[in-house]
């Protein structure tokens, strides 16, 4: 077979990252220390490379796999994700040094994962390459396992994830016996309405748990604050992001199913509505700063769901905006979590107090990211939030709008406990200080920058998701 | 369209953005402020043009500027203005240096964050009354929320962290609607260009449902009786100039956004609703008046007498004619120069007597006779006497409405007569109470006269001389009110029977 490797460089590029990385990791003692020096500037090599290949086009593998401008999209926005991962764990304190390699080795197979997942367009292959981000967080999770908290995250995030798996891949035997093909281009060409294809229908729904499981959608999100507030805040910061791409991606390229009016749909929208409903009562209740930003993953999940069920190329577009919105506001919001728990523990509201004096660029990264997750011009989250309304309303689903405005109300206290807590009480004294040095501050200000440019200047990469949104058909 | 060399108002929003950053490189308190008033000074003059170039014979939205923002969703950066708008940016504009000089000892930490604060708001502020794309409009709208907050949170009195919140969470679950209806007008009417949306006839369904959506975001934001609860907090708590630019500007924006949006964009919604406006208003004017007369908090009786105030404005607004809304626009500008005006004195005595208690600060009028001749011109002012400001906009909402219905009018006497019982006495006891523990303390300062002597001049020049006002504002306002009854009426033939039809287009929504 001849294949031209070029379209595939962003996976080549993480590929040559996780070969030096496996190296290290089986090497001597002595070339285990080093980790931290080369690995955050190689990271910006598949940035650059997923850059360049934004234009190709192609499938490959027997029709399994597919580059096109919405696997090029999610590649960058993986490929970004995961530098900032990287630059932000080289600092981890609870780290042990022989972990290092392995800690980040994992981390880059889950990414090259998530990557693969971008293009695959056979359900056998989605499956795949899921598992194999999956696997790979697994054992992240339990890097920490002398830790009662990291034991009990890594249990339950293995145990719901392999019955997530198993419940997709049984639906997944029912689509294959309903519709006979598991090649989505074929997919997507069927009647997916319940009369017509019970079987295959059914099988879809178990086959989306798998996805849902991984964007925390309700009422498959049970792991995420669990998993969150066990982990260290550096792999919670990969852990609440980049596998959200992956489903994101997935759930867009199966959306050409769900027309508007379909039972599936239906219920999609329903799930929304109640993820982001639960998400953001729960997270009203919280005083860990983790567990907060899970619940609040779970309320976006929802409004995700907005753009999927309104059957759309622009709705696919807010979705895939949104989904980048939210990785780099998050990502902010970690940023500082990583920062000011110098010593690695939970963050408590209560240890942000007076961050506005210990550390002004930091409390004020955090007032973005938090602003941002709100929907608060001229922040991301806002621009995606139009979007997404936009996008969903007169589609039939305008009830799902108003319960997310609602939404935004609800979610707006304990978002603005964040900011409270920075900027309007005073410090006890008996807190470390957290990290101010200029790495801290340059990578605050980039993301910060990164959250507010997204959101004064979305056009041009709403464009792009625009051609994201219009290729599936 | 207006022929000028350079983007009025565009300077307008971004000059005191840019001023702001600039304050971070100085250092000296002192430098910070005088900086400050120097830029607030400059904005002053920027605001010049606008002046200069306005045509007051038009209705038409004038220095008007277009670009595209986000092209794929017709969002527009479209900046404009009008009779409506124009006073309420110019008042924007003149508060500041004034924010900036009764903060000038009040004001002792955090002293760049605090101007950097001020200056946003103006800058958002003027953001607000100047859009006429309504996703500008939001995005500016939410703004001025966060450096709001800040000043109470910050700078506030000891309850400062329970006001800052309420007010922010009011406000912001208030408008979370506001985005909803935006989405809904911009499928409905193809555009988020206000001017453009203004010329189509909704269907009564939905106006129905986008005015309330709207007008829930607006009540809160005047406040609207029974919506007002965060604002005697947010009041009492705010630094000076917080409570200046909140009383000033901020409550301004939500009787703004009734004539701005729910006027022209949902006519016959508004007049079907105009009823229950009325009635809530008048209740606004009756309860702020009477629960005013038993504060003996200085500035929750000011705060409450806003409530009232704002109820004038919301009534006048719904009386559907030229003398309400003409009396609606004079009493936003009335409420800002003279409600401004007397928190600035609260903000003065609280400097010297550390209280905001009336019972801490009696007698004043024997050791501090020019404060207490402001403190009467202001308060005659408040409750309308003739010959300053707020008579000329009170007796035109009054007339307007005994020309719509003379119950109305009988209605909102009393709440004239309480505004007159609370003002006085709380005046009469400033002057001659008798002190408890009176200590002398000195009279005004150079300071406090430049800064209580503008709003002064206003007050009995707009009482004496109102013409200008008029002028600037009558264009625009016969414009607003004969579209809004042209368009009650294109579309008045559905409004049958309203609420059935309103629960059939819900369940449209809601399919």
């Amino acid at each position: 077979m001849n294949v031209n490797p070029y379209p595939f460089m962003p996976e080549l590029s993480m590929f040559l990252i996780i070969a030096l990385l496996f190296v290290q990791a089986v090497g001597s003692e002595r070339m285990r220390h080093k980790v931290g020096v080369w690995l955050p500037i190689a990271s910006l090599l598949p940035i650059a490379v997923s850059l360049l290949s934004v234009g190709q086009e192609g499938l490959f593998f027997h029709g399994a796999y597919q580059i096109d401008p919405l696997s090029q999209f999610f590649k960058v926005a993986i490929a970004i994700g995961f530098s900032v991962t990287i630059f932000n764990a080289t600092r981890q304190p609870t780290l042990v040094t022989e972990k290092r390699s392995d800690y980040f080795l994992f981390l880059a197979i889950s990414a090259w994962g998530l990557m693969m997942l971008a293009s695959s367009v056979e359900l056998i292959t989605m499956y795949l390459a899921l598992e194999l981000s999956s696997y790979a967080l697994y054992a992240i999770i339990a890097l920490r396992a002398k830790d009662k908290g990291a034991a009990e995250a890594a249990i339950k995030y293995i145990m719901f994830g392999a019955v997530s798996t198993a419940l997709a891949l049984y639906g997944f035997s029912y689509i294959l016996a309903g519709m006979h093909t598991t090649y989505l281009a074929e997919l997507v060409q069927k009647t997916w309405s319940f009369e017509a294809a019970p079987m295959a229908v059914t099988g879809m729904g178990l086959f989306l748990l798998g996805m849902f499981y991984k964007l925390a959608l309700f009422p498959f999100h049970f792991w995420c604050p669990d998993v969150y507030e066990g982990a260290s805040n550096e792999t919670a910061a990969f852990v609440a992001t980049l596998p959200k791409l992956g489903a994101v991606v997935i759930l867009i390229r199966l959306a050409a199913m769900f027309k508007p009016g379909y039972d599936i749909t239906t219920v999609i929208a329903v799930l929304g509505a109640l993820s982001m409903t639960f998400g953001n009562l729960a997270a009203l209740a919280q005083k860990d700063v983790k567990r907060i930003l899970g619940y609040s993953s779970v309320a976006h999940a929802g409004y995700i769901m907005i753009g999927l069920v309104s059957g759309t190329a622009e709705g696919l577009a807010a979705a895939s905006f949104y989904a980048l919105a939210y990785v780099a506001m998050n990502l902010t919001c970690f940023w500082v979590v990583s920062r000011v728990s110098v010593d690695g523990r939970n963050l408590q509201l209560d240890d942000l107090n007076g961050l506005h004096k210990r550390a002004p660029a930091l409390a004020f990264a955090l007032a973005v990211g938090a602003f941002a997750l709100v929907g608060l011009p001229p922040m991301a989250g806002f621009m995606g939030k139009l979007f997404l309304f936009s996008s969903g309303w007169n589609h039939g689903y305008n009830w799902l709008i108003i319960i997310a405005g609602i939404n935004t109300a609800i979610s707006i206290y304990y978002y603005l406990g964040l900011v409270r807590h920075a900027y309007t009480k005073d410090a006890a004294e008996d807190l470390p200080l957290p990290d101010t040095s200029v790495f801290s501050f340059a990578g605050a200000a980039l993301l910060s920058l990164l959250v507010l440019g997204l959101g004064m200047m979305p056009a041009g990469v709403f464009d792009f998701a625009l051609k994201v949104g219009s290729v599936v058909p | 369209m207006q022929e000028v060399a350079y983007p009025v108002l565009t300077v307008l929003i971004f000059f005191p953005l840019l001023a702001a950053i600039g304050l971070f490189f100085l250092r000296g308190e002192n430098t910070v402020r005088i900086y400050t008033l120097v830029v607030s000074v400059i904005e002053l003059a920027l605001s010049y043009p606008l002046f200069a170039g306005f045509k007051l014979e038009s209705a038409a939205f004038q220095f008007v500027e277009r670009m595209d923002w986000v092209g794929q969703w017709g969002v527009e950066y479209y900046l404009g203005t009008d009779g409506i708008s124009f006073l309420m940016i110019i008042l924007t504009i003149a508060v500041l240096p004034l924010c900036v000089l009764c903060s000038w000892t009040y004001i002792t930490t955090r002293i760049k964050e605090f101007h950097f604060c001020l200056l946003f708001m103006t800058a958002a502020c003027v953001g607000v009354f100047t859009a006429l794309d309504l996703v500008l409009f939001y995005v500016f709208w939410e703004a001025m929320l966060v450096p709001m907050y800040l000043l109470i949170a910050v700078w506030g009195g000891p309850e400062k962290r329970y006001a800052s919140l309420k007010f922010f969470l009011y406000t912001l679950a208030g408008s979370a609607l506001l985005l909803v209806a935006i989405v809904a007008f911009r499928v409905a009417g193809g555009t988020f260009a206000i001017p453009e949306l203004m010329e189509q006839n909704f269907a009564f369904s939905f106006q129905f449902w986008a005015f309330l959506a709207l007008a829930l975001a607006f009540a809160i934001k005047v406040p609207m009786f029974p919506f007002h609860t965060w604002l005697p907090a947010a009041h009492v708590q705010a630094p000076t100039a917080g409570s200046v630019i909140l009383a000033s500007v901020l409550l301004k924006m939500g009787t703004y956004g009734f004539l701005r949006f729910n006027l022209p964009l949902t006519p016959a919604a508004s007049e079907y609703f105009a009823p229950f406006m009325i009635a809530i208003s008048i209740a606004g004017i009756l309860y702020g008046g009477i629960v005013a007369l038993g504060q003996n908090d200085i500035k929750k009786v000011i705060a409450y007498s806003s409530v009232g105030h704002m109820g004038f404005v919301t009534l006048g607004i719904f009386l559907f004619n030229q003398r309400g809304l003409e009396g609606a626009l004079f009493q936003m500008l009335n409420h800002g120069i003279t409600t401004g005006g007397l928190f600035m004195m609260i903000g003065a005595v609280y400097e010297r007597s550390h209280s905001r208690e009336l019972g801490d600060n009696l007698g004043l009028g024997k050791y501090m006779p020019a404060y207490m001749f402001f403190w009467g011109l202001f308060a005659l002012s408040s409750f309308g006497f003739p010959g300053t400001n707020s008579f000329v906009g009170e007796i035109l909402v009054f007339v307007g409405a005994f020309e719509q219905n003379p119950w109305i009018g009988a209605l909102m006497v009393p709440g004239a007569m309480v505004a007159a019982a609370y003002m006085l006495r709380v005046s009469l006891k400033l002057a001659w109470g008798r002190p408890t523990s009176w200590k002398q303390w000195p009279d005004l300062n150079l300071r406090e006269w430049t800064y209580l002597v503008v709003p002064a001049v206003f007050v009995l020049y707009i009482g004496l001389a109102p013409g200008l006002c008029f002028k600037v504002m009558d264009a625009s306002l016969i414009k607003l009110e004969k579209d809004v009854k042209e368009g009650a009426k294109v579309v008045s033939i559905e409004k049958e029977r309203p609420m059935e039809m309103a629960l059939n287009s819900l369940k449209g929504i809601l399919k």
